[in-house]
């Protein structure tokens, strides 16, 4: 590992993932995700690891939680249409409870859309996109050096809470060069999945353990033999019809993002103490936002800067005590107005939520934020 | 009954099954069974995935490392934990829809990727599970409720499919003859590539009912009369056949096999050494 490199975001990305210990790929080229396979094609054999090009993205997600389930970190990357390919097998990660990060590079959509171009139009797919109920640990990086970070604590959260963990990046924030100092990891700052300890008689697959209300994982091949399915079931795996065998396999689902959501939840905040106006913005929106809440106060006006690192978990309640104090909270987004519906439901009516959007396949520049704060100062 | 070995290999805590009394889906669990009883296979290192389906349903009650996966998608999940780890022995069972529809995508390049998985295909002509609709492998004129004047799409030939895709095991027989069944699973689990056994078996219940087979026992009585072994298809003109079941081993051929050529390109860039 470099002691600085200049990096593009995906290439952070990439290179965060295997510090994280991912030893498994596999995915579909999309731009602009693509960078992340070619660089895993090319590191991965040289750690013993697999990456393998499937043949279509729902293939690439499969043989992704097929490398999860026989032991290894697994990784698959791409960009809207993929992701949107990608979402009934990410439904069978959740309810199998099998870790995995999944990455996608925002570009403009719907369909095919604008491949080369960027936007934020996935930020409520990555949390409502396949069918049925399950809690979304979701980061959103908004430069390169934080790229290779939240790979790292993707597969931390991914190994931990026996979840996939999404990351969504945008155009911009995929191609964009920046110095990147890449941390020392320490073995410990790595998180390895619970394994087993009882005998392989014993083993009840999906019986949480008290003390964190989690099932640890065997992997298919050390020593142990249990089923796997996407239908919902009971501790042993097993398919189940049983109302209380349903409810109770959905509400522990539901309730390892509730009851750990305090440490999940990451946000920054800049300049809020005596902020009257908030610019919350997330990804590459956030760099111009910043810019634009700096050049505020410098003509005098009360401006603050809230960025949720984790789109999901929301820090709603985080939000909720800074909206107590401003008047004003302007959501600038490059698509036609989605986290501003969460912003609206974390404020509660307790500061004006006024939504900025742009989907023309640029980035707001500083000024355009600056202009709509000054009008609400 | 089963031996004790087989026995040994099924979870009856899952049980009763879900299967409609004589449906063939179990016929060929036994047969598998009784192949990895006879490879001395560990059932811990044996990994079987499946689809959705009724035919899908059979990895539940197997006491091995068992995947269900996603409709049509297993092949693909048996990728990534044949790749991820190539010491498992990874067999994915499939019904006809499972394989040649919604699946077909992935059985081709499964195949052509030539990697050591043994696909076993339990074709009885329709979706048995979501209640008899026709399947790409439902012969043209029968009847099943999303054809009800009777199918007019040609139906697959999975076996020359699979051939065409690369794949370097191929063979086909019928649950009226559950012991080839169990041998042509055994020569394809100890192929070392990708090994496509196709089943012919029957669904009275949706298939069967609609089309002159309403019991088990006429399918069985079906199967082997019509079934024709490969020698003795091979003389026979194409109208002979066209009602025919031809049964055999159609394809054994040694063709590099994936995982092992993963292997050595992760040997020549030094990877060994570095771990899992
Ligand atoms: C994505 C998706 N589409 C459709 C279904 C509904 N479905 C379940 S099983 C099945 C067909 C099963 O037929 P086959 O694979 O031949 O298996 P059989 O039941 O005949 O053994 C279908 C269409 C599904 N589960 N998932
Ligand atoms: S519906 Fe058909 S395939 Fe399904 S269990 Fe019954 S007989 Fe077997
Ligand atoms: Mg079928």
């Amino acid at each position: 590992m470099p002691d600085v490199a200049f990096w593009q975001g995906n290439e952070a990305l990439a290179h965060g993932a295997l510090a994280a210990g991912c030893r498994f790929f596999a995915g579909y080229p999309i731009t602009p995700s693509t960078e992340i396979a070619e660089i895993m094609a090319e590191e991965l054999p040289k750690l013993n690891g697999r990456f393998i090009q499937m043949e279509d993205e729902i293939a690439g997600i499969a043989a992704t939680i097929g490398g999860s389930i026989a032991g290894r970190k697994a990784l698959t990357a791409t960009s809207g249409p993929g992701f949107s390919l990608k979402q009934e097998n990410l439904g069978f990660a959740y309810i199998a409870e099998i870790p995995i990060v999944v990455v996608d590079v925002m570009r403009g959509g719907p369909s095919t859309g604008l491949p080369t171009r960027t936007a934020q139009q996935d930020v409520m797919q990555a949390r409502w996109g396949t069918h049925g109920d399950h809690g979304t640990i979701c980061y959103a990086p908004s430069s390169v050096q934080e790229c290779y970070e939240i790979a790292i604590k993707a597969f931390n959260a991914a190994e931990r809470y026996r979840q996939p963990v999404l990351i969504l990046s945008d155009e911009i924030i995929g191609h964009m060069r920046e110095k990147v100092v890449p941390p020392t990891i320490k073995p410990e700052d790595l998180v390895e999945r619970k394994r087993p300890t009882d005998i392989p008689e014993k083993f009840v697959p999906y019986r949480p353990d008290p003390k964190d209300d989690l099932p640890c994982m065997a992997s298919f091949g050390d020593g142990y033999t249990w089923h796997i399915t996407g239908l919902t079931h009971n501790d042993w795996g097993f398919p189940t019809n049983n109302s209380d065998e349903i409810e109770k396999m959905m509400k522990r689902l539901m309730r390892k993002i509730d009851r750990f959501r305090d440490d999940i939840v990451e946000y920054e905040t800049v300049l809020t103490d005596d902020a009257d106006v908030l610019v919350l913005a997330y990804g590459s929106v956030a760099r111009t936002s910043l810019r634009a809440v700096h050049e505020a106060r410098t003509r005098g006006i009360k401006a603050g800067f809230f960025r949720p690192i984790t789109l999901w978990p929301f820090p709603d309640k985080e939000l909720e005590k800074l909206a107590r104090k401003v008047k004003t909270i302007i959501v600038p987004e490059l698509n036609c107005g989605q986290m501003v519906l969460e912003v609206e439901r974390a404020v509660h009516g307790k500061a004006k939520v006024v939504a900025q959007n742009l989907v023309n396949g640029e980035l707001f520049k500083p000024e355009d934020i600056l202009s709509v704060i000054e009008e609400v100062a | 009954m089963p031996s004790q070995e087989v026995f040994n290999w099924l979870r009856t805590r899952f049980f009763p099954h879900i299967w409609c009394p004589g449906c063939g889906h179990g016929i060929i669990m036994h047969s598998l069974l009784r192949a990895l009883v006879d490879l001395k296979k560990k059932k811990t290192e044996t990994v079987i995935a499946s689809g959705i389906g009724c035919s899908s349903r059979m990895v539940g009650y197997i006491d091995a490392c068992t995947v269900h996966t996603t409709h049509g998608r297993s092949l693909a999940f048996a990728t990534g934990i044949k790749l991820a780890n190539p010491e498992l022995t990874v067999v994915d069972v499939m019904g006809d829809g499972d394989c040649t529809a919604i699946g077909g995508n992935h059985f081709i390049h499964a195949c052509r990727r030539n990697i050591d998985i043994t696909a076993i295909v339990m074709n009885n002509n329709i979706y048995g599970m979501t209640g008899g609709q026709v399947s790409p492998t439902t012969p043209v004129g029968s009847l099943a409720t999303t054809s009800p004047y009777g199918a007019i799409d040609p139906s697959f030939d999975i076996c020359k499919l699979a051939e065409g895709a690369g794949a370097s095991y191929v063979a086909r027989t019928t649950i009226a003859n559950p012991k080839q069944a169990e041998q042509f699973i055994k020569a394809g689990i100890n192929n070392k590539g990708f090994s496509v056994v196709e089943i012919l078996t029957h669904c009275h219940t949706q298939f069967g009912r609609r089309n002159k087979r309403r019991t088990p026992i006429d399918n069985v009585n079906f199967f082997k009369a019509n079934s024709v072994p490969l020698n003795k298809a091979q003389e026979m003109s194409p109208e002979e056949l066209a009602e025919k079941i031809v049964v055999g081993e159609f394809v054994k051929r040694e063709i590099p096999e994936y995982t092992a050529q993963y292997l050595s390109i992760i040997e020549r860039v030094g990877g060994l050494k570095n771990g899992k």
